[in-house]
């Protein structure tokens, strides 16, 4: 069972809540793939880690065998050439990897070659295998580290929880591709509320099955509640906005380890998310 | 000697535009002849990497000065690969800022800002 969550920025519980589900399922698998920024093993520190590079392929140029004719300038979508001086110029960290220059310069000029982009490691942390997308600075893209991240984890019958990348670009998408349940994470504020809808859309495009957990909750009128309200989305939890568990994530603790009050919070989140999947899966097979 | 600018509308009076690589045109003025030649930028509206193949027409413009309010570090490997000399321009019109330049007023532009492809969320 694959559990993705999400959030439209950074900073509104999205690692959190992960983290902690990971933490109080019995023997779980947790994925980071905020392979920009992973913080989940931070919480984890996490033992035993083994690493793994992950490349991909790029073009490189035989200049004795370049006309110089700028198919591959014209080509490339994403502007990743130029040619300048009778001399090909290569932005690695521009490139996708798409590998269409290769296949259609006329001169055979262009041929493909390794490039380390990042790397994925793998530890343990009592009962979860952790496992961490880094992507280095200034590359394109982490689609990569992710598919990777992904393949290597595919026991279909351990609970896993992937940390999403913020936002809503193609990396995302990549993310909850084979998700069987989305947590989608939102404040409790109107620019939360713009941030929630951004994902929403993206996970109804994927026709994933949703649920929202309202985070930083105060006593106060809730936008996302609201928005949850409107749209008939179900809300798995409320994270009341206290104190003590603001404590425990700044000092990079796991809650769950921490405090039974939230062991308890979480493990009936946790309930909740697997009550929903298997309703799911129950409704997809009556279609 | 040709000089490219990036400008925001087909006149000599037209403002200098902020963005190298998502400006709408290019004026390109040739100091010999005196005339100038504003082309599209097919970069504005690509997804990546905008600054390169901007840059990359400039230099098949042949201009020898590019003046521009700011220049992107790839954007700028390639102009410099073709050993165009950047000149930073000032608030006033393009045609302000080629006399300012023929009059030898604008400094180097040594600065390059770093792409924003690695930006993160959408
Ligand atoms: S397509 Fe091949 S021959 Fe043509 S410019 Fe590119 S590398 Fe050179
Ligand atoms: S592999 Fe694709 S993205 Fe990379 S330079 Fe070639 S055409 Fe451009």
């Amino acid at each position: 069972m694959r559990i993705a969550v999400l959030s439209g920025k950074g900073g509104t519980g999205k690692t959190l809540i992960s983290v902690n589900l990971a933490a109080v399922a019995k023997t779980s698998i947790y994925i980071d793939c905020d392979v920009e920024e992973p913080n989940g093993h931070l919480f984890f520190k996490p033992g035993n880690i083994q690493e793994e590079e992950v490349s991909v392929l790029i073009p490189k140029v035989d200049e004795k065998l370049c006309s110089g004719c700028r198919k591959c300038v014209d080509f490339c979508k994403f502007n990743a050439l130029a040619y300048i001086k009778d001399k090909l110029i290569i932005f690695e960290e521009v490139c996708h990897s798409c590998g269409g220059c290769i296949m259609l310069c006329p001169k055979k000029a262009l041929t493909e070659k390794e490039k380390v982009i990042g790397k994925v490691q793998k530890g343990t942390s009592d009962n979860v295998t952790v496992n961490t997308g880094i992507l280095n600075t200034g590359e394109a893209s982490g689609i990569h580290i992710i598919k990777k991240l992904l393949n290597n984890n595919t026991e279909i019958d351990k609970q896993t929880f992937i940390d999403c990348p913020p936002g809503s670009a193609c990396i995302v998408m990549e993310s909850i591709k084979d998700a069987d349940y989305c947590v989608l994470a939102a404040e409790p504020t109107m620019f939360g509320v713009h941030n929630l809808n951004m994902v929403y859309e993206l996970v109804r495009l994927f026709k994933k099955p949703l649920g929202v957990v309202l985070n930083k909750c105060l006593e106060e009128e809730n936008p996302a509640e609201k928005f949850c309200f409107e749209k008939n989305i179900k809300v798995l939890s409320r994270i009341p906005f206290d104190n003590e568990l603001g404590i425990l994530n700044s000092n990079a603790e796991i809650a769950v380890r921490k405090s039974e009050k939230y062991r308890a919070m979480f493990s009936s989140l946790l309930a909740t998310v697997i009550k929903e999947v298997h309703h799911e899966t129950a409704s997809d097979s009556q279609r | 000697m040709k000089i490219a600018i990036p400008v925001d509308e087909k006149s000599l009076q037209s403002n200098v535009c902020v963005s190298f690589g998502r400006t709408p045109y290019f004026l390109i003025y040739d100091t010999d002849t005196k005339k100038s030649v504003f082309v599209d930028n097919g970069a504005a509206v690509s997804t990546g990497g905008a600054g390169i193949k901007a840059a990359q027409m400039i230099v098949d413009s042949k201009a020898s000065i590019l003046l521009t309010p700011r220049l992107g570090e790839n954007a700028a490997e390639v102009i410099k690969a073709a050993e165009i000399k950047i000149y930073k321009t000032t608030t006033a019109a393009a045609q302000d800022n080629i006399e300012a330049f023929i009059a030898g007023k604008l400094p180097l532009l040594n600065e390059f800002h770093a792409g924003f492809h690695g930006q993160r969320g959408n």
